[in-house]
């Protein structure tokens, strides 16, 4: 018996020196002691039926769409489809939308979206647009903020990886758009290896039209064959310059993660836009034939049109001398953040542990005195002691991305050591630093790229979220986090799940948007070519093969909604229009056998699906939005005949021909 | 002038507002509008009370029910309704009113000031009948082929849906205010004025 209990005595032992020698099981990620407390939810949480404080606009990333998200509450409106076809919405599948999906290289239904900028007006942000960028297919959206819909979007020629884009400047003067991938200028057929010297990098100026924000391509720069990560515009008393980050700078073109990370420091590109704006005004710059397409969408007519450009004017550096500078920038800079005084130009040195602050005044007075160390490509390279400011060394692994509050403070992010830091930038000090779920890429402070930061809230935009949500297999979301910043220390409130790849964001206060929105299209300012005002101008047409259905929408019918004489064959085009002008009655209708997607028409807009029917039949269509208490009866058929088969063409509502009986 | 004068000159005049400004509003409020849906009736048309397109979107809601259209100018293009013969002779009762008052008023005499008034308000409570009726027969006179047919749970009756003439009304899902309008207030003001006119002509007849 004793050796009995000996020996369990021993076991036991043995059992507690295993637990004890054992790794942790799982790193403890949750901060619900501390911080979160219990009225942090109160602080998140947006009341039944009340209004978040602040629009966020979230890019997609690879979905290629811009979302629309709530501050505080985190919630989900609407995602804007922007860059990718959008079956739910019809986006770049019916007939008004495809054209604004055309590039160059044809029709490309899918695009990786990046950076959104709101327009500014005096250095602040107006809530009127939203820019932009697509990466893959270099192009610039414009998106309405009354509408909320994609009404612009132009190709960027001689350009690959449009990714140092769609910053505005102060008065929404020009949206930039920086390429990337170094290519050659223009393209031609060229071994790779020569690379060096010979591929270059645009970075194209597009001018935006004050009253109806049409954009157009003022002028391109052709720069070294660097690749240009991120941009910001000056702003105040550096209004007019704008700042580009580089890296591979070595102009590496194979195995870029080793060869592109051998120099030091790479460079910042300083870029006097007023100056090559006034060289390009007296005639300067070179028209240089180009192919890139720009579409436009027509509020009115409910349509896009899509027009090839022929050529583009090109500036080469060399021909405005005093006009562009290199700033020398610790190693490889991702972002490159200007505060909200314009003064401090921030290298966020993604592959060495340091911020470098740059300054405008030293900058200014670098060029004075020609404080030069040499040349890249003709480019001065301004010394780095006579530009820099300072060096906030080892705040944390991998700086991103910099946002600034109004009292001083920047705000970096950190991708290796997953945190955001908050720092002042005078005294070059770190304030505080909070760990971040996980892998951070950039983050946003409401009106943050303008002179007036709205600065309550930050949101950090991460890509890694492992064990933060449900798990839902292989993939799972993406996410961003909301800071409180309005204390001396950051406080994490809210995580919130994203679309696609949360990538960068905008933000603004709700009342600068919220008051202007549409609520519906109004039927009398409607003039798309097959549109109907009334139910007695519903109609059938046949051309040759092709049938025409000028229908209607309102609750809960179609009209006409029993058609015949429609043959195996035919190309038949349903132009519908939503004749309600009530605010949210939208009407949706799908046709078995289109090879299409649905169509969700707003009140009072008119949209066109093709249907080719392959067999004989009778066929039912019905609007796909809950619309009414009789949704589910807002159904129609339409007959389907032999090919060749000489069934009249007829189209009725209620056994009358529409407009007839009434 | 004498006062007396004035105050008729201002009383006729005051009804002219009518050309302006309408005569009662018809307020809907329901979970699916909180912004509510109004309905001015004027003397010679309908319009939009709160929002735009609302005369043609209540018309719109009105048809679950089988209610007949509103006398609209599109409805009445379309031939979907006769037009109202109120909206024809109203302006010209209230013209002939405003010029009989104008008349008077030039003529001085106080007593037929009080005619002037009496018969404004003869006409008022016709006009208030009228409407009455036009609610009455809005209410009850329901397409047969209706989409929604409601029994009254009282009366075992198809159900009516009358607005309220004066005040609040819960129909269905809607809850309904009805109310005088601007216009009606003009009215008032005008016999005020006319009566004053009257109380004064005769004072300083009188004294």
């Amino acid at each position: 018996m004793k050796q009995l209990i000996n020996y369990f005595m021993v076991l036991a032992v043995i059992g507690f020196l295993a637990s004890c020698n054992q790794a942790p099981t799982k790193k403890s990620t949750s901060s619900k002691s501390g911080a979160l407390s219990g009225s942090v939810a109160e602080r998140v949480y947006v009341a039944p039926g009340e209004h978040d404080s602040h629009y966020a606009f979230i890019s997609g990333g690879f979905s290629g769409q811009l979302s629309v998200y709530g501050l505080p509450s985190g919630r989900l409106f609407r995602v804007v489809p922007v860059f990718s076809q959008d079956p739910e919405k019809g986006y770049g599948y019916n007939q008004e939308t495809k054209p604004m999906l055309m590039t160059s290289h044809g029709f490309v239904p899918w695009g990786d979206s990046h950076h959104p900028d709101i327009s500014q007006t005096n250095g602040t942000v107006d809530g009127r647009w939203v820019f932009i960028n697509e990466n893959n297919t270099p192009r610039i959206a414009r998106v309405s903020l009354k509408t909320f819909e994609t009404e612009e979007i132009i190709e960027i020629p001689n350009s690959a990886g449009n990714h140092s884009s769609s910053f505005v400047t102060e008065n929404t003067e020009y949206v930039v758009a920086g390429t990337r991938f170094a290519v050659p200028f223009p393209q031609r057929d060229m071994s790779i290896k020569d690379m060096k010297g010979n591929f270059k990098g645009a970075l194209t100026f597009l001018k935006v039209d004050p009253t109806t924000g049409h954009m157009s391509i003022a002028f391109q720069i052709k720069m070294p064959g660097f690749n240009y990560d991120l941009a910001h515009p000056g702003r105040g008393k550096s209004h007019g310059w704008f700042f580009f980050s580089t890296y591979n700078t070595e102009e590496a073109n194979s195995l870029l993660e080793v060869n592109a990370s051998q120099n030091d420091k790479d460079f910042i590109a300083a870029i006097n836009w007023k100056k090559i704006e006034e060289y390009v005004a007296n005639g300067g710059g070179k028209k240089v034939a180009a192919k890139y397409t720009h579409n436009l969408w027509h509020d009115n007519q409910h349509a896009t049109t899509s027009t090839m450009e022929k050529e583009v004017l090109v500036v080469e550096p060399k021909d405005v001398p005093g006009a562009i500078f290199f700033l020398p920038t610790a190693k490889s800079p991702h972002g490159c953040d200007v505060d909200p005084s314009g003064e401090y130009i921030i290298g966020n040195g993604k592959l060495a542990a340091a911020m470098t602050v740059h300054s405008f005044s030293k900058l200014q007075k670098a060029i004075e005195d020609k404080a030069f160390d040499g040349e890249k490509y003709g480019i001065p390279v301004v010394k780095f002691e006579a530009v820099n400011y300072g060096v906030l060394e080892n705040p944390g692994l991998g700086p991103l991305h910099t946002e600034f509050d109004t009292r001083g403070n920047a705000y970096t992010t950190f991708f290796i050591s997953s945190e955001v830091v908050k720092w002042n930038i005078k005294d070059l000090k770190v304030i505080d630093r909070h760990p971040v779920y996980y892998s951070v890429g950039h983050l946003m402070i409401p009106g943050g790229n303008s002179q007036h930061p709205d600065d309550k809230y930050l949101v950090a935009m991460n890509k890694i979220t492992k064990d933060r949500y449900l798990s839902t297999g292989p993939e799972v979301c993406q996410s961003a986090q909301l800071f409180d910043i309005s204390g001396e220390k950051m406080e994490l409130l809210l995580d919130f799940p994203t679309i696609g790849e949360p990538h960068y964001a905008a933000g603004i206060a709700a009342d600068k948007i919220e008051p202007k929105t549409t609520k519906i299209y109004k039927l009398e300012e409607n003039t798309h070519p097959y549109a109907v005002k009334s139910e007695a101008e519903t109609k059938v047409e046949r051309k040759g093969n092709e049938v025409h259905i000028y229908m209607s929408m309102i609750r809960s019918h179609f009209s006409p909604d029993n058609i015949e004489g429609v043959k195996v064959g035919d190309k038949v085009f349903f132009h519908v229009t939503n004749l309600e002008q009530d605010y949210d009655v939208p009407h949706g209708i799908a046709m078995i056998g289109a090879n299409t997607s649905e169509m969700l028409i707003m009140p009072g807009r008119t949209a066109t699906m093709i249907w080719e029917p392959k067999e004989v039949g009778v066929w039912p269509f019905y609007c796909t939005d809950f619309c009414s208490a009789l949704h589910q009866e807002m159904q129609g058929y339409i007959r389907v005949s032999p090919r060749g088969s000489n069934t009249p063409l007829t189209f009725t509502l209620d056994g009358d021909v529409p407009g007839q009986d009434e | 002038m004498k006062l007396s004068s004035v105050l008729m000159f201002i009383g006729a005049l005051l009804l002219s507002a009518l050309f302006f400004f309408p005569l009662w509003k018809i307020t809907l409020l329901a979970p699916q509008y909180p912004d509510p849906l109004g309905l001015n009736i004027h003397i010679d048309h309908l319009s939009d009370g709160v929002q735009f397109n609302d005369v043609n979107n209540i018309d719109l809601l009105n048809h679950y029910i089988g209610m007949a259209h509103l006398p609209t100018k599109i409805n009445v293009d379309k031939g979907v309704i006769k037009p109202m013969k109120e909206f024809t002779y109203f302006p010209i009762v209230v013209g002939i009113m405003i010029l009989l008052g104008l008349v008077l008023a030039f003529i001085g005499k106080p007593k037929l000031y009080l005619y002037w008034v009496f018969i404004l308000v003869i006409l008022g409570i016709a006009g208030l009948y009228d409407f009455y009726n036009w609610l009455y027969i809005y209410g009850h006179n329901l397409d047969p082929n209706a989409i929604l047919k409601l029994t009254d749970p009282i009366t075992g009756k198809p159900m009516g849906y009358q607005p309220p003439f004066y005040g609040y009304k819960k129909l269905l899902n809607f809850e309904v205010y009805s109310y005088p309008a601007i216009g009606a207030y003009f009215i008032v003001a005008g016999i005020a004025s006319a009566f004053l006119a009257f109380l004064q002509g005769r004072k300083s007849h009188n004294g």
